[in-house]
């Protein structure tokens, strides 16, 4: 809904039908990826059904919105948005509520789940690829900034370049992510079902690659948009709104990365105590657990390999 | 906005004239595709007393079930679905909904907006959860029955789960998505749109609680949404977010489930604190006692409401620092909560009391939602908790909060606004008769659990030793009573949508605030052009 500023008036939207359609579309989804899961046959073909009908809605319901926009009702926003960011008092309250509290990272757990038979992993370094991810992610912010002087100075040749590149650099960071995970799987023993390290690894970089295909998506839209000459150097809410969507991917790259380097060293200070001859299953807390850490230590075999479950 | 400041409002912009294009779609498109604020609410409050009712008769199952020891009606597996699901239900589908519908409605009318902001996003939210609740009862039709491990969903018992394991995540994923949807809609409207001259302090109090809650939906929704989704891959996927072998800890899941589920029951019972704090100042024919320390007090439960989780959690273990502090911070909330009871009560003091309706249902609140307070208060004590925990006292004390707390909160709304809604003076006697027999049948109900807790009854399990058998019979009776007298209810909406006694703009006798400038029904569209506050 959008107000006049002149005459105080209200622009309403007419009726719709994508909302509905987007509910159904989303259930038929879901219902699908829940077929899938149990194992149905069918599962998978729904599961495609709503995907479509999920990429259909956000065609249709973004053309409508662009339509509106360029017919002129002025979907305003007023930037109040405080960044919710924070986390640095974790540490405090950990050590306040929590005195006998010891970080055990990275593991994988006394169950050693790896898909090597000893048990073992490596965590990917954080200065190989995704160093050169970070670049690429640094790299594309400053394109974006530099595309949204260009649209402010109205240099739009300057605008479709600079915005292309910092999709194509969205682009090539996945490529490079996905050719990582590829190593980790083959090479490191890294892999999802690798205890809770390899959980929280393909997590957090997984859903974080998730909204980067999100992003440079968008970025690709707007990238269209502005080859059909939408936008002028004062109005491009949508441009600003991907641009912010783009920066929020790049902190979140940078949150995942310290994580990382983080696990890197506490590895390393780990290996050191192994060679000072430290028992690593002593340093595990809790006694059932350190019961179960000797047992594999013990006899390797009698715990199931690979993939638990 | 208070009292002193509506006499100046101005009238006469609400019904101006509408061109055809504003008309709604007749028959079934029109709840298809409408973006209007007032006809998405009717459909949240019409979803949310229909799965009401689904989710009572669940509850009279179990009721039935347990009027006498021993196993009569249902197998214990099923008796655990049922447990699980009424309560998912009832809270994702009656009580949080009908207080979306109620915001709908209410919160442009009550601060001159001419809609919600969002409107098609508004739609959608709707329709996500309906079609979130189609796959949730769905669940009961696959093999293996519906989730029945608790609402809680606490691994690894919630990995026994059959089919419906992926659904019921699902469904919770486009739960949240909607309530989500529905709280940045309300920040946005409440932030935009208000009327020039409504400052934030001048708002409606329910404006103001539902602000807050929309605070809470957006910070914990995405946190359950990221449990239960470590919990499919859990399932699925071989991670080990909750597998000890592999590391993880299935007490990282409580520990994800309550910093959601703790600001969640404040999610359900801060619009109920809103409701009240509109009706009390009506029918006592005086403004609200210290209106800034009832905006302050919603805010500090809110902030509270984060920093208590594990109290829902003293049995697991945890170290006396944690205990001390859980326990400390739970108490704590009795402040501001008890800042909201002075203030109301003190809002009475000297008034021009009426018993209307929605008054009686107010007072009912401020009583009997006390008690669960209190209760509450005994459970944030460890050694005491260690007694009560998992016990009919636990089952009581949430259920003398939200049941005489939220849902007589929503109740209370509806009787007071519905005229507004309708156009219709619904029957006062009947909305009487329904009043006593609700408010006297909740306590048959919920009262004897009290000291079948504490003598030791455990929750979740269909049978019991007999030495429980008489409060459970009275309990039992209780609920068949609170059930019935809720047809009483419905048949009063229906007769008061259908016609009734005209009723005025202002409808009460000391009508204040927005909402009660416009006629009664309440045009299609109101406020197009924003209202002049002097």
């Amino acid at each position: 809904m959008a107000q006049d500023k002149q005459t105080g008036q209200y622009y309403f939207p007419h009726g719709s039908r994508l909302p509905f359609f987007g509910s159904a579309s989303l259930f038929v989804l879901m219902a699908g990826a829940a077929a899938t899961l149990n194992g149905a046959s069918i599962g998978v073909w729904v599961l495609g059904v709503g995907f479509l009908l999920l990429c259909a809605l956000f065609f249709f319901w973004f053309g409508e919105v662009i339509r509106e926009n360029q017919a002129g009702a002025l979907f305003y926003a007023r930037q109040l948005s405080v960044p919710w960011l924070g986390g640095d008092g974790a540490k405090a309250v950990t050590g306040l509520l929590w005195p006998d509290f010891e970080a055990s990272w990275p593991s994988n757990g006394p169950g050693a789940l790896s898909p090597r038979d000893n048990g073992s992993y490596e965590i990917i370094p954080a200065f190989g690829l995704p160093a050169i991810n970070t670049a690429l992610l640094l790299t594309s912010g400053l394109t974006i900034t530099i595309a949204h002087h260009a649209m402010k100075m109205g240099n739009r040749g300057m605008l479709k370049i600079f915005l292309a590149l910092t999709f194509l650099l969205g682009f090539t960071f996945l490529g490079v992510q996905a050719h990582e995970y590829g190593e980790a799987y083959r090479e490191h023993g890294l892999q999802l079902g690798t205890g809770i390290y390899g959980s929280t690894f393909f997590m957090l970089t997984g859903f974080h690659g998730l909204h980067v295909t999100v992003g440079a998506i968008m970025l690709v839209v707007i990238w269209l948009r502005c080859m059909k000459g939408h936008f002028t150097p004062h109005q491009h809410f949508a441009f600003e709104a991907v641009a912010w969507y783009w920066h929020f991917v790049d902190v979140v790259w940078l949150g995942l990365c310290r994580g990382s380097a983080s696990s890197w060293q506490a590895l390393h200070r780990d290996r050191r105590q192994y060679r000072r001859g430290q028992d690593r299953a002593d340093a595990i807390p809790v006694p059932a657990l350190r019961h179960q850490a000797v047992l594999r230590a013990k006899r390797p075999e009698s715990l199931p390999r690979g993939l638990l479950r | 906005m208070r009292p002193d400041e509506v006499t100046n409002m101005a009238h006469g912009n609400a019904a101006a004239g509408h061109g055809d294009h504003h008309r709604p779609p007749k028959g079934v498109m029109r709840w298809l595709t409408t973006t209007n604020h007032k006809d998405i609410g009717t459909m949240y409050l019409v979803f949310s007393l229909a799965m009401f009712l689904i989710g009572g008769v669940m509850a009279l199952l179990i009721r039935a079930e347990l009027f006498q020891p021993g196993l009569q009606l249902v197998d214990p597996g099923f008796y655990n679905q049922l447990t699980t699901v009424h309560a998912l239900v009832m809270v994702f589908g009656a009580v949080m909904p009908a207080t979306v519908g109620l915001a709908n409605w209410m919160i442009p009318l009550q601060i001159g907006a001419a809609d919600m902001a969002l409107p098609r996003m508004n739609l959608f939210s709707f329709w996500l959860l309906f079609f979130a609740f189609v796959l949730l009862i769905s669940t009961f039709f696959v093999p293996g029955g519906a989730p029945a491990a608790g609402w809680t969903l606490y691994p690894p018992l919630v990995l026994q789960t059959g089919n419906a394991f992926p659904m019921a995540i699902f469904a919770i994923h486009l739960m949240g998505a909607s309530s989500i949807m529905g709280a940045i809609n309300v920040i946005v409207t409440i932030v935009n749109m208000r009327a020039p001259g409504m400052t934030l302090l001048k708002m409606p109090l329910f404006s103001w609680s539902w602000l807050i809650t929309a605070y809470l939906l957006i910070a914990v929704m995405p946190v359950f949404a990221g449990g239960v989704t470590m919990l499919l891959t859990d399932y699925y996927f071989h991670t080990s977010f909750f597998n000890a072998a592999g590391g993880g800890d299935p007490v990282l899941f409580q520990h994800v489930f309550w910093f959601f589920g703790h600001p969640e029951v404040y999610i359900m019972i801060l619009p109920a604190f809103g409701i009240v704090s509109e009706i009390i100042p009506t029918f006592s024919r005086k403004p609200i006692f210290g209106y800034e320390a009832m905006v302050y007090a919603i805010a500090s439960i809110a902030f509270l409401s984060f920093i208590v989780w594990a109290h829902h959690m003293f049995t697991v273990g945890m170290p006396l620092a944690g205990q001390l502090f859980f326990t400390l911070s739970t108490m704590l909330i009795a402040v501001p909560t008890g800042v909201k009871v002075f203030n109301w009560t003190t809002t009475m003091w000297r008034g021009s009391l009426s018993f209307e309706p929605p008054m009686l249902f107010a007072l009912a609140f401020l009583f009997l939602f006390t008690i669960g307070g209190f209760s509450g208060l005994m459970l944030a004590i460890v050694p005491a908790d260690f007694q009560y925990h998992d016990t009919y006292f636990v089952v009581a004390h949430f259920h003398y909060v939200l049941v005489p707390g939220a849902v007589f909160g929503i109740m209370a709304a509806v009787y007071y606004w519905l005229p507004k809604w309708t156009g219709h003076m619904y029957d006062m006697n009947i909305a009487k008769w329904h009043f006593w027999l609700t408010a006297i049948f909740v306590n048959v109900l919920f009262f004897p659990q009290h000291f079948l807790g504490l003598a030791g009854m455990q929750r979740r399990i269909p049978d019991y030793p007999t030495q429980f058998t008489d409060w459970n019979m009275v309990s039992s009776i209780g609920g068949f009573g609170f059930g019935l007298s809720q047809l009483l209810f419905v048949w009063l909406i229906i007769r008061c949508v259908k016609g009734g006694q005209r009723a005025t703009a202002g409808v009460w006798d000391w009508p204040h605030g927005l909402e009660w400038t416009v006629p009664s029904p309440a045009p299609y569209h109101t406020f197009e052009k924003s209202p002049e506050l002097h």
